[in-house]
């Protein structure tokens, strides 16, 4: 897009200058999917407290954030896959409780971290399985089932594998067929908790193109990453997560700094551009010759209280 | 899920285009993988994408029960030749044969069908429901249920007829069942499978040290455990299939509805509630269903094992891990191997018979030891 002759940026400069606009509007369309006031946590924990968020219809939402920072909880929360204590999550203006379940997988579609495929199974009859929110007892397969399925396997580009045992595919291949198993339940909003994790790098962008395709074609998909480079490199929309609160949020362009990266990550670090996206790359600062890189300030605050939060991602 | 070692060898097709060009790179993890060899289905693994096939093994299923019922109608310790056994079945004349065809071995034939295809079926459930490929419908403590209640009817109000028995061991089924899913849900919105697993294996080994308490301190309850406890459909006639079947016909209804929403849990909790599942009234269904087939065909037959544990993975190595095929084949395979396993338990010492439950043991423990070398074991 631009590519800049200087690279780097230094830490200090105000990020939305440098770094190459966004084709994004900075004024998201109206949410279909929000949380009110939402505090979740588990067992005695609370993980995230008191929680406002908007996800914009449309855009290619991606949540970072630190280990344990709440952005699996909240999108766990978000798909009604953990119970709010306070608070509500509303989808399409109503309480999401207040739907029987099967109306909100017609609406919501949520693949999590760890899906089981049974032995045996192959990719077609997976996918297959995402159409239950459509069926009834008495009717259980029918010809728009499987338009939905075969349109879901070649949105995903899995319908040349439909008879493959998915115990055979290739972990993106894998990550796939699973973003698959969710569009053939043909919600228009898709919510991918860390669907790059274990995946080398050129998996983790072959996911992330089918992620971005599917937002290009009108699906608001959101997106949980540890990855910092591709998350700023694929997202319309970026939420900044620490200790179980929202700590910014909008374009990547006029999120991202340095400033907030230290801040969140407790990393000093400068931000250079990514020549092929124009998006910022973070690059940690070299350790000075005490190892000791960390500041003062709030920093210390931000270390402590990401150990607290440790036991609760690790309940999942 | 884990993506192991598979995701190493080739480059994935790189943009948003081409994502699904990258079919070869996992060629070489294809011979480990898929399911080869001659199983007994004959077929190598599911057969994918085709329901025409896959209904085709019902059929051939049911045409087997046809040829093995016939067969066990013919078969027994009255030694009748075939033409006589063929003409009698069609008319009766009320002569000492056609009696014996149509008193014992005609109700003895479908008590058998239908007894086995409630055992198979819960055990598909349970195996589902449960996550685990050792689970049978023992686990739910139903067999333990249900030999408490037959030792206490003897031992306590001196009962002593298969048509008592049969609700005795009902009730005791159901009671057992009730107080694992209670128990394995205590103070939970909703029993998990693992908790429910503890919970059945607890309480039926509580309840199998009470029996035992009663039938080493009552003669008579031991005299009748024993014969009951090794399973038998000898000469239980039509009130008692009648009965059965209607729990059975009911609870096989209920595994048959369950299917799709047991198919969408195997995907794991979090998938199927995504898929908008229920997963406190899937299983409470599921387990009503183990309930009331497990619970009727023991109390039909006393405690049989082996083919609640081995005719799911049968079903499953014919008709693919999806429960609503696994879930008929299991209802059709199941009376095969027990129509196999009771001509065989009329003819090893004939005139004598042997229990019926004794031979599906014995005969189904290397069938299944075959099952399980041939294929992998099933991760459920």
């Amino acid at each position: 897009m631009s590519p800049s002759p200087v690279p780097a940026v230094p830490s200090s400069a105000p990020a939305a200058d440098p770094l190459a606009p966004s084709a994004v509007p900075p004024v998201p369309a109206a949410a279909r999917l929000s949380g009110h006031g939402l505090t979740v946590g588990y067992g005695d924990q609370r993980v995230i407290a008191d929680l406002d968020v908007a996800i914009p219809t449309g855009q290619l939402t991606v949540i970072v954030g630190p280990n344990a920072c709440g952005k699996s909880t909240l999108l766990r929360a978000l798909a009604r896959m953990l119970p709010a204590r306070t608070g509500q999550v509303e989808l399409d203006g109503r309480a999401i409780t207040a739907y029987p379940p099967k109306e909100v997988a017609r609406r919501l579609g949520l693949l999590p971290q760890s899906p089981i495929a049974p032995d045996g199974i192959v990719v077609e009859d997976l996918v297959a399985r995402g159409r239950y929110p459509h069926q009834g007892v008495l009717r259980q397969w029918s010809d728009r089932d499987q338009r939905a399925v075969d349109s879901a396997m070649s949105r995903a580009g899995v319908a040349d594998l439909s008879d493959r045992l998915v115990g055979e595919l290739s972990g993106g291949q894998r990550q796939r067929v699973w973003i698959a198993l969710a569009l053939a339940q043909q919600t228009p909003i898709l919510l991918l908790d860390e669907p790059t994790t274990y995946l080398d790098i050129a998996h983790q962008v072959e996911v992330l193109n089918l992620a971005r395709s599917l937002q290009r074609e009108g699906f608001t998909v959101v997106v949980v990453l540890h990855e910092l480079t591709l998350a700023f490199r694929y997202a319309t929309w970026l939420i900044v997560m620490s200790q179980g609160a929202i700590v910014a949020q909008g374009p990547v362009a006029e999120v991202v700094t340095a400033e907030l990266i230290e801040q969140v990550y407790n990393l000093p670090c400068q931000l250079i551009v990514d020549p092929v996206s124009g998006r910022p790359i973070v690059v940690p600062q070299e350790d000075d010759v005490t190892g000791n890189a960390v500041g003062a300030g709030p920093v210390g605050d931000v270390g402590t209280a990401g150990d607290g939060g440790a036991a609760g991602e690790d309940a999942r | 899920m884990t993506f192991s070692v598979l995701d190493d060898s080739v480059p994935a097709g790189a943009g948003p285009d081409t994502v699904a060009g990258d079919g070869g790179s996992s060629d070489r993890s294809a011979a480990d993988v898929r399911v080869t060899g001659p199983d007994l289905s004959g077929a190598a693994g599911p057969a994918p994408n085709q329901p025409a096939r896959r209904a085709a093994g019902l059929v051939g299923a049911l045409a087997l029960i046809v040829v093995a019922a016939l067969v066990s109608v013919a078969v027994g310790s009255n030694h009748l030749p075939l033409s006589q056994v063929w003409s009698l079945l069609l008319e009766p004349d009320g002569s000492f044969e056609s009696i014996i065809i149509h008193q014992q071995r005609v109700p003895r034939t479908l008590l058998v069908i239908v007894v086995g295809a409630a055992l198979g079926v819960a055990g598909a459930l349970m195996q589902s429901l449960t996550r685990n490929p050792l689970a049978d419908p023992g686990v739910l403590g139903v067999n333990a249920g249900a030999s408490l209640a037959v030792v206490l009817a003897v031992a306590v109000f001196g009962v002593a007829s298969i048509w008592f028995y049969l609700w005795f061991a009902f009730a005791g089924a159901a009671l057992a069942a009730v107080a694992v899913y209670l128990l394995g849900g205590a103070g939970r919105r909703s029993p998990t499978p693992v908790r429910l697993a503890l919970a059945g294996v607890a309480i039926s080994m509580a309840i199998s040290a009470l029996v035992d308490m009663v039938i080493l301190s009552n003669q008579a309850a031991y005299n009748e455990f024993r014969l009951w406890a090794a399973g038998s459909v000898e000469g239980r006639g039509y009130p008692v299939l009648a009965v059965v079947s209607g729990f059975i016909g009911l609870g096989l209804v209920v595994a048959w509805a369950t299917g799709p929403a047991l198919n969408a849990m195997a995907l794991g909790q979090d998938t199927g509630r995504a898929l908008g599942v229920r997963l406190a009234r899937t299983r409470a269904l599921a387990m009503i269903a183990v309930t009331l087939l497990a619970g009727a065909a023991t109390a039909a037959a006393g405690p049989i094992a082996f083919i609640g544990l081995g005719v799911p993975y049968l079903a499953r190595a014919i008709g693919g891990p999806d429960a609503r095929w696994s879930i008929p084949y299991s209802a059709l395979a199941a009376p095969v191997v027990l129509l196999v396993a009771d001509v065989c338990a009329r003819l090893v010492i004939a005139p004598q018979e042997i229990q019926v439950g004794v031979v599906s043991a014995i005969l189904g423990g290397p069938v299944f030891i075959a099952i399980v070398r041939r294929r992998r074991i099933e991760a459920l």
